[in-house]
């Protein structure tokens, strides 16, 4: 049985490495409970602070393709619950689940006196390590808090070297997205003695407009403002920030990594590129607590297939496999394959081949354009096959509309294999050119091999 | 339920009870989602399956970015009888055959509910036809006959600038849509719905008008420039055994029309249905509808050789209408107060050669109180023969001998396009 526990960040305990974010699903001791009894290792609670007020509605999404949430947005602020009545939940939460972790998000006015009160108060009603909110996009940071900070070095630094003067746990910097290098606040984050990073917090986002009202969503009494938008749209994003993080020697951190994950699989590629936990919000907010059971069930059942004992074990295995462009081995041939057989004649791969890429997928032996295959099929004439009146009339001739592919003009873009809707029908294979791996840099630099 | 239909129609509450929709209306929901299991085929094969060629992934997806007036106008602009075809064409055998879903093991795209639901979106709001021309063209046309076949060429022709005038021998326009389709796919009202939004482009229809004989054609000759042929099917075959002029012997056709258009709604307890064709299922599964306990289809062939399309046979067997293989009637018999009492048949064998032979002696009865034949139609007689001559076309069942409405309104638009390809270079 692979063992899921891990120790993050220089000390925080946690019987598997899935934590839920600072956000609804932590807003009080009640619900951090059920969620460890649904197997949640931990727990960011609910950025504590000076309660705000919140307005309605607080969320909109993105559906696409008939699928609810591909994408979430928020213009919710931080806990609008007392710090006392948190503190002391958090304390009621430590108490009757000792071995879980419990981290306290943090956001309070930027004075070392302020910190070092939140700091020792949060300490000392049982948490496990400290999450500085320096990245909530909307609202506070109109306050000068959440990504106000997050977003200069200087001040990151600053607040994070107060908190370290008093911490006795383990402090996490969560960064945000909404800058243009993300390593310049992390850098600040190290240098002021931080003992980790959460990445990503939510991206700057207006969902949409509704074309009727023409006001955007959310809709708060026909205003609507930023919000932070998350979900699985945002994984790829999260993914690349985390790379860069573990990438560069300045920056380098243990990660909880966030931005999208909602299954062991996202869970697994935040791992595999170095995170050593991992934050979920909306895939909870969707669906409930219970999907951390398929997470931790997958996850095991993976590691179980790869051989895998421990987290550790493949932490950061693929990260040394993201490079520069630079880096790419020029030499590297391959083309599309089509694999007759497989193939239901939707002919995507012939249009997307012609329109969006190299024009090297064709319906017959002629380069015949799309728009003249269309106009062929409308002149013909179809009649509806009538038993009584055709006896033995041919099917649909799917099998006919196989496209082919003039492999010496394919350059092996992916594209036609993206758009096809069967699975393993168009591969792209390897072409043996027998010639040398050859990079930019090494053309640049006039090596050769 | 947007324009007035401006046919006199009365609608029967008890029929729309018992006849409710096979396929009933997506809502937004499930429309969406359908429309984006789709997956945009380029040249794609389901239009190239459709008899009027209707440009399927492009209305689908419109019907994906909620564009439903340009999804509807999209149909419409191939098939102006889209909302009919999307509730009657055998979809099955047409363009969701040929849909690449199924050589990948999945349910095929659900086109005609998807095609439904953009064109009751048009509808609902009153939609009205486009005209493609601005200019009024001098040459009057008249169509024969108001089915699927003459409202697609008036229509054509109407909207090119043409002033187009349609005769009818019976009360309503509409052909088989309004007197003949199962009312579970398509109810007289929403046929009539249809016919209005193209008497709206200014079609002129008159109604009870025959052509009874020469003089009439001349007549029609001398007014208009073109004549167009829509005249469907002639009367269905008479089931020639005695007994068969029994007033509760009623012809699939005439039994169906009296029902959907009439208040029709008497049926035996026991009914036969002799032939086993796509008419003679809508009747049977009518008949169990309207409450006939026990309904048997008799054929003279077997399963094997049904002339129904597949779907069909096995919606009749749910609806629970019983198959008797292999019998071909011989008489009916009535009780001595009048009403029918048996049905006698024969029993064939199909192995001796390539058409099945009575078996000497096997007769045996089949307890009935009333008979249906639906063993085909004939073509029309004289009217048709004589309908040759530069200005003269066809199209539709009196052509091709009997298919479906898609294949009447392609054949009508086809005319038409013939029709106005013919006016070119006359200068009116």
């Amino acid at each position: 049985m692979p063992d899921l526990s891990t120790t993050f960040a220089g000390g925080i305990q946690s019987p598997n490495p899935f934590w839920l974010a600072s956000a609804p699903p932590t807003n009080c001791g009640e619900q951090v409970m059920r969620a460890f009894d649904a197997g949640w290792g931990g727990a960011v609670w609910k950025t504590i602070g000076e309660p705000i007020m919140n307005v309605s509605s607080r969320y909109s999404s993105v559906d696409w393709n008939g699928q609810r949430m591909m994408g979430l947005n928020n213009i919710e602020l931080i806990s609008d619950r007392p710090i006392e009545t948190n503190l002391r939940e958090i304390a009621e939460v430590k108490k009757r689940y000792p071995k879980h972790a419990v981290i306290a998000s943090l956001m309070v006015e930027s004075t070392r006196e302020a910190w070092h009160d939140i700091v020792g108060r949060s300490e000392d009603a049982g948490a496990d390590g400290l999450e500085l909110n320096f990245g909530c996009p909307h609202g506070m940071s109109e306050r000068g808090m959440g990504s106000a900070v997050g977003q200069v070095p200087e001040y990151t630094e600053m607040i994070t070297g107060w908190v370290k003067e008093k911490a006795r746990t383990p402090v996490l910097v969560k960064l945000t997205p909404n800058i243009t290098d993300i390593r310049q606040i992390a850098r600040a984050a190290k240098r002021a003695g931080a003992d980790g990073l959460s990445a990503i917090n939510t991206i700057n986002s207006i969902t949409g407009i509704d074309l009727d009202t023409f006001e955007p969503r959310p809709n708060v009494d026909g205003l609507s403002s930023h919000g932070g938008y998350c979900g699985p749209a945002v994984k790829p994003i999260a993914l690349n920030m985390v790379h860069q993080l573990q990438n560069d020697d300045a920056s380098r951190l243990p990660i909880s990594g966030i931005g999208g994950i909602g299954t062991w699989r996202d869970a697994a590629e935040f791992i595999l590129l170095g995170c050593g936990t991992v934050q979920v919000c909306t895939a909870a907010m969707h669906y409930g607590y219970r999907i951390v059971e398929d997470m931790i069930d997958g996850l095991e059942n993976w590691m179980r297939e790869k051989g895998f004992d421990r987290i550790e074990d493949f932490r950061g295995f693929s990260a040394p496999k993201v490079t520069d462009w630079n880096h790419l081995n020029l030499n590297f041939k391959i083309v599309a394959r089509i694999h007759a057989e497989k193939c239901i004649g939707c002919e995507l791969c012939y249009i997307a081949c012609w329109d969006g890429a190299h024009q090297c997928i064709h319906l017959d032996g002629a380069h015949t354009k799309p728009s003249e295959v269309e106009a062929a099929s409308r002149a013909r004439i179809a009649m509806t096959p009538i038993p009584k009146l055709d006896r033995g009339v041919a099917s649909n001739g799917a099998s006919t509309r196989v496209p082919r592919v003039d492999e010496e003009e394919c350059v092996g873009c992916n594209l036609c294999a993206l758009v096809c809707p069967v699975e393993n029908c168009i591969t792209m294979e390897r072409v043996e050119n027998h010639l040398p791996r050859k990079t930019w840099e090494d053309l640049v630099n006039g090596n050769s091999h | 339920m947007g324009a007035p239909v401006p046919f006199a129609f009365q609608d029967n509450a008890e029929i729309a009870l018992r006849f409710p929709d096979l396929h009933p209306a997506f809502d937004r929901q499930e429309a969406l989602t359908e429309a984006n299991r789709c997956l945009n085929c380029f040249n794609a094969p389901c239009a190239a399956a459709c008899p009027t060629h209707i440009d399927v992934p492009r209305f689908i997806k419109k019907i994906g970015t909620e564009n439903l007036m340009g999804s509807a106008l999209t149909i419409l602009d191939a098939n102006v009888l889209g909302a009919s075809c999307s509730r009657v064409c055998p979809v099955e055998v047409l363009c969701e055959g040929a849909c690449v879903m199924l050589g990948y093991n999945k349910q095929p795209i659900a086109i005609g509910r998807l095609q439904r639901y953009a064109m009751d979106y048009f509808l609902e709001r009153g939609g009205r036809l486009p005209q493609k021309t601005d200019q009024q063209r001098s040459q009057k046309i008249v169509c024969i006959g108001a089915g699927p076949a003459s409202l697609a060429c008036s229509a054509e022709l109407a909207q090119r600038g043409f002033s187009v005038t349609v005769i009818e021998q019976r009360p309503l326009p509409g052909g088989l849509n309004t007197y003949g389709v199962a009312e579970y796919k398509l109810r007289a009202p929403d046929s009539l719905r249809e016919v209005a939004m193209i008497a709206d482009l200014g079609v002129e229809f008159r109604f009870g008008v025959s052509i009874e004989n020469e003089n009439d054609l001349a007549a029609l000759e001398k007014e208009y420039d073109a004549i167009f042929v829509g005249i469907g099917l002639g009367a269905m075959n008479e089931l020639r055994i005695p007994g068969a002029d029994h007033p509760d012997v009623v012809d699939a056709l005439e039994f169906i029309a009296k029902y959907k258009t009439a208040g029709g709604l008497r049926v035996g307890n026991r009914v036969i249905v002799v032939g086993a064709g796509n008419t003679a299922i809508d009747a049977a599964n009518a008949a169990r509808r309207l409450g006939a306990q026990h309904v048997t289809i008799v054929y003279r062939r077997t399963e094997r050789d049904l002339p129904a399309f597949g779907f069909e046979y096995e919606h009749a067997k749910l609806e629970g209408v019983n198959f008797e293989w292999l019998a071909q009637p011989v008489a009916i018999h009535t009780y001595p107060a009048g009403p029918i009492a048996t049905l006698e048949c024969v029993r064939m064998d199909d192995e001796r050669g390539p058409v099945p032979t009575p078996v000497p002696g096997s007769n045996f009865h089949l307890l009935c109180d009333m008979v249906i034949p639906a063993i085909g139609q004939a073509p029309h007689g004289w009217l048709f023969a004589r309908t040759h001559g530069p200005k003269y076309y066809s199209g539709g069942d009196c052509v091709n001998g009997g298919r479906e409405v898609v294949d009447a309104v392609a054949d009508g638009k086809r005319a038409a396009l013939a029709i106005v390809k013919s006016f070119e270079g006359v200068h009116a």
